[in-house]
């Protein structure tokens, strides 16, 4: 029977991870293919592509990345509250790097000068890129430590990072909101090449997450910490180490995405970048079918399209005309309908009708 | 039966099966008023569950449970509450931050005028627990007494707010020291003259034999019987608890005997003097290849924690453990896996499998732990292994890539033997390892061991069920009360291991 054929593919399509974040990026696109002109139109100007949904790539490069480290951390059954903190601590780790005379570092006469040149930067970019990055990394060893080794709940442990993660990034920079004017650092949030460069920022990450974890154990070990550590560890593996990886990893992803971010708007604002972004980033991987405090099972691609939602949501708002401050609420209502898609009885009624006819 | 009428619970005929497991077979229990009944037997011997069935908590598949001969059909805890069966368990369930009074009566409070009547209700709650010769202050916190008061308080509750007449005791003595228990005792004694029927769930034989009129005694889900304590010899209460047929001596004591001619000289692992605070006592013990040790002993008395501390799950605090000649430094599973030594934990759920991943990755996991993260085994290489076990050891599984929660209670248990199969040990720790799995299962896997063994590997084996220890061992070691009592060679007798089992008190 053709039929029963189909079904039984049909069918591993709907138990796929993947299923439930394209189905509601779908919704969400058909929407405004119904209800926005133009939505999917690109131009081409000098070679590059240009339009909404290129826009919605862009603007989710941030939560993307966030979400790739948040995936791991969650999967070990544990969540990182950190990481919009630490976003503001790259990004004034990196400016200060850039622009020191802003907290009082006297630069020779000759190099006085240029301090507004977009040619100009005190460290070489990719000192800067390196020294920030290993900043972040150190803030999610922190993490680690506090959850892994001293045993504090994750939430509360990655709350005191959250907490004074800002009042780091305004110690760094001397309380003071730098100003970017470095032209390639510049290129990292804004720059194009047929794509924004962010996406291939965000797809390499990707990459390099999706080997360590695929096609090395420590995937197959963080779901196994995070469905059971007890037996994990009575089978040998070091759920320590692997927690202590997988927050040093977010905080990594937290750091590029605080230079994307900061190039993007050009200063260090420590009080506002990535504000909430850790919200953004759980709900990312929440749609992603990861499952918040349990752990487990995850897959890295369902959390990239869940970040998509969330800006394709964000994105279409806007293109519709709804105020920004009118936009939390609708992201409220969108949180309820991914709950309840989730919901045993939604994916019973899935199972139910794509299940084999036959009996 | 001419006192038919004195039963106050007669359960007839109760079966219950979770998936995979059969929980209780055909099991019948008998309560009287006024008498002290114990319900003994091992863990997942069926004890708890029978309770459950009685107090709403499950329902039985089949069988009767009738109340003063009048049947019933118990819908939920508080159902069973109201028909006067009240239960008080393991952990206490109250509120340590609460006054005595607040946890005793609390759902029940006194009122006056809509609001709590306090001077009512501490005088009520002091006068409950005055009934029971508990004289405290009770507008204390629960916190800021001893776990005995905080017990009597829990008993208090359970007997106040159902006007109890059958109260079941899960386990009241395990955190409690000496005077508190005869404390407990007083009350039970007191309970039992005023005609409470009460059923008294323990490992502490000692205690069975201090206040419980009758016994029953459950094992592998099916009843073994019910006795008066005075003419059950405590030797043979021991006996039946842990199950023995002197009958069957099959071809396994022909392997037995084959293999035993395989046994090296030279110890593979010793242990001189291991021990750890509150867990095991120092232990001297030599593992050969080649060899079965059997482990007995009852629930608690540091078989467990022998196991762990071989494993390396726990530091020792004086001693020193050697294998291959090599003294150990760094106790934990993963260097205990790199010296070649595996550990199929007790506790299956909690321990052993993980239960969202497959059959495949459950199988492979101790192995890859050993080779390290970068040393990934391919997709194939994984099948291979995963579906070579599966083939060897029989695993019943629709495909090696099925997650492991969805299959029997025995063949999860053959997955964590794989598991350690496929890190080729040359020690093997079997803690419990056919713990509530049927019976073909349980002879399959007793087979593997001496198999094993026969391959020139050492293998400890424990078990709470005498009968299969002494089918499976050629070494007997005898634990009780936290201490390596004794250890026996070659053939031997189950009463004299029994006798050491019951140690001092027989």
């Amino acid at each position: 029977m053709k039929k029963s054929k189909s079904s039984f593919t049909w069918r591993r399509i709907t138990e796929s991870k993947l299923f439930f974040p394209f189905l509601a990026l779908a919704f969400i696109l058909l929407f405004d293919l119904v209800f926005i002109p133009n939505f999917f139109a690109v131009q081409t100007r000098e070679g590059n592509l240009y339009g909404s949904v290129i826009d919605i790539m862009r603007n989710a490069s941030t939560v993307m990345l966030l979400a790739i480290g948040m995936t791991l951390v969650i999967a070990t059954g544990g969540v990182d509250l950190s990481v919009g903190a630490i976003m503001a601590i790259a990004a004034s780790v990196a400016a200060v790097m850039m622009n020191p005379v802003i907290i009082g570092v006297e630069l020779p006469p000759d190099l006085m000068k240029f301090i507004n040149d977009p040619s100009f930067t005190y460290s070489p970019l990719w000192e800067v890129i390196l020294v920030t990055l290993i900043v972040a990394i150190i803030c999610g060893l922190w993490n680690g430590v506090l959850v892994a080794y001293v045993r504090i709940q994750p939430m509360v442990a990655t709350l005191i990072l959250m907490i004074a993660g800002r009042g780091i990034a305004q110690l760094i920079t001397n309380g003071v909101r730098i100003q970017i004017f470095y032209g390639p650092y510049a290129f990292l949030g804004q720059g194009w090449i047929v794509l924004p460069f962010s996406l291939y920022i965000v797809a390499i990450v990707f990459a390099i997450a999706w080997i360590l974890t695929r096609k090395t154990a420590i995937g197959l070990f963080l779901e196994s910490v995070g469905i059971n550590f007890r037996s994990s560890f009575y089978s040998g593996i070091d759920e320590k180490k692997i927690k202590l990886l997988a927050y040093a990893f977010c905080g990594l992803c937290a750091g590029i995405a605080g230079l994307v971010a900061s190039s993007n708007i050009k200063t260090s604002d420590a009080n506002n970048i990535g504000l909430t972004l850790e919200l953004d980033a759980i709900l990312a991987v929440v749609i992603g079918g990861t499952l918040l405090g349990a752990g487990g099972r995850f897959s890295l691609l369902a959390s990239i399209i869940g970040a998509m939602v969330i800006q394709a949501i964000t994105t279409s708002m806007y293109a519709l005309g709804v105020p920004a401050f009118a936009l939390q609420a609708i992201k409220g209502v969108v949180v309820i309908f991914v709950i309840l898609l989730y919901s045993e009885q939604v994916r019973g009624f899935v199972r139910r009708i794509s299940a084999p006819r036959e009996v | 039966m001419p006192e038919f009428y004195n039963y106050i619970i007669e359960m007839e005929g109760i079966h219950k099966s979770f998936p995979g497991v059969q929980a209780l077979e055909n099991v019948d229990f008998n309560l009287k008023k006024g008498e002290i009944h114990a319900l003994v037997g091992e863990n997942g011997a069926g004890k708890s569950t029978l309770i459950k069935a009685l107090t709403g908590v499950e329902k039985q598949d089949e069988g009767t449970i009738n109340l003063e001969g009048k049947e019933i059909n118990v819908k939920s805890p508080q159902h069973a509450q109201r028909m006067g069966i009240s239960t008080v368990y393991q952990e206490i369930n109250l509120c340590p931050n609460l006054t005595v009074a607040e946890n005793i009566l609390i759902g029940w409070e006194p009122r006056k005028w809509g609001r709590v009547d306090w001077k009512t209700m501490n005088a009520r709650a002091k006068e409950i627990l005055q009934g029971l010769d508990v004289d405290i202050d009770v507008t204390q916190t629960l916190g800021s007494y001893s776990v005995a008061i905080q017990q009597m308080a829990a008993i208090a509750r359970a007997l106040e707010i159902s006007n109890a007449r059958i109260l079941i005791l899960d386990e009241p003595t395990s955190s409690l020291d000496a005077h508190e228990t005869q404390q407990l005792f007083g009350v039970m004694r007191k309970l039992k003259s005023e005609g409470m029927a009460i059923v008294f769930i323990t490992h502490f034989i000692d205690q069975v034999y201090e206040v419980a009129d009758r016994i029953t005694v459950v094992r592998n889900g099916k009843l073994v019987g019910s006795y008066d304590t005075a003419t059950l010899p405590r030797l043979e209460l021991i006996a039946k608890m842990i199950g023995r047929s002197l009958t069957e001596y099959d071809d396994m004591t022909k392997i037995k005997l084959e293999s035993s001619k395989h046994i090296k000289g030279e110890a593979l692992l010793e242990s001189k003097g291991l021990s750890n605070e509150g867990g095991i006592e120092p232990f001297d013990l030599e593992l050969h290849s080649g060899e079965v040790v059997g482990f007995a002993g009852l629930l608690g008395s540091g078989r467990t924690e022998i196991a762990g501390l071989l494993f390396g799950i726990e530091k020792p605090d004086s001693g020193t453990l050697t294998v291959a000649g090599k003294e150990v430094k760094n106790f934990s599973p993963l260097a205990s896996i790199t010296r070649g030594i595996g550990l199929c934990p007790e506790d299956r759920k909690a321990a052993g499998v993980v239960d969202d991943l497959t059959v495949r990755e459950n199988i492979i996991l101790a192995m890859q732990a050993n080779r390290g993260w970068f040393k990934y085994l391919s997709t194939q290489q994984q099948y291979e292994i995963a579906n070579k076990f599966i083939e060897l050891l029989n695993i019943s599984t629709p495909s090696a890539d099925q997650p492991v929660k969805n299959l029997s209670g025995g063949n999860q248990q053959k997955v964590i033997l794989a598991r350690w199969l496929a890190t080729n040990p040359q020690v093997l720790i079997l803690d419990e390892p056919t713990r509530g799995i049927d019976v073909g299962a349980k002879a399959e896997i007793q087979k593997l061991v001496l198999s094993l063994a026969e391959e020139g590997k050492a293998c400890v084996f424990i078990s709470s069920e005498l009968e299969e220890v002494i089918r499976c061992s050629h070494r007997i070691a005898v634990l009780s009360n936290r201490k390596k009592v004794a250890e026996y060679s070659g053939e031997v007798d189950e009463k004299v291991i029994m006798q050491s089992m019951a140690g001092s008190g027989s």
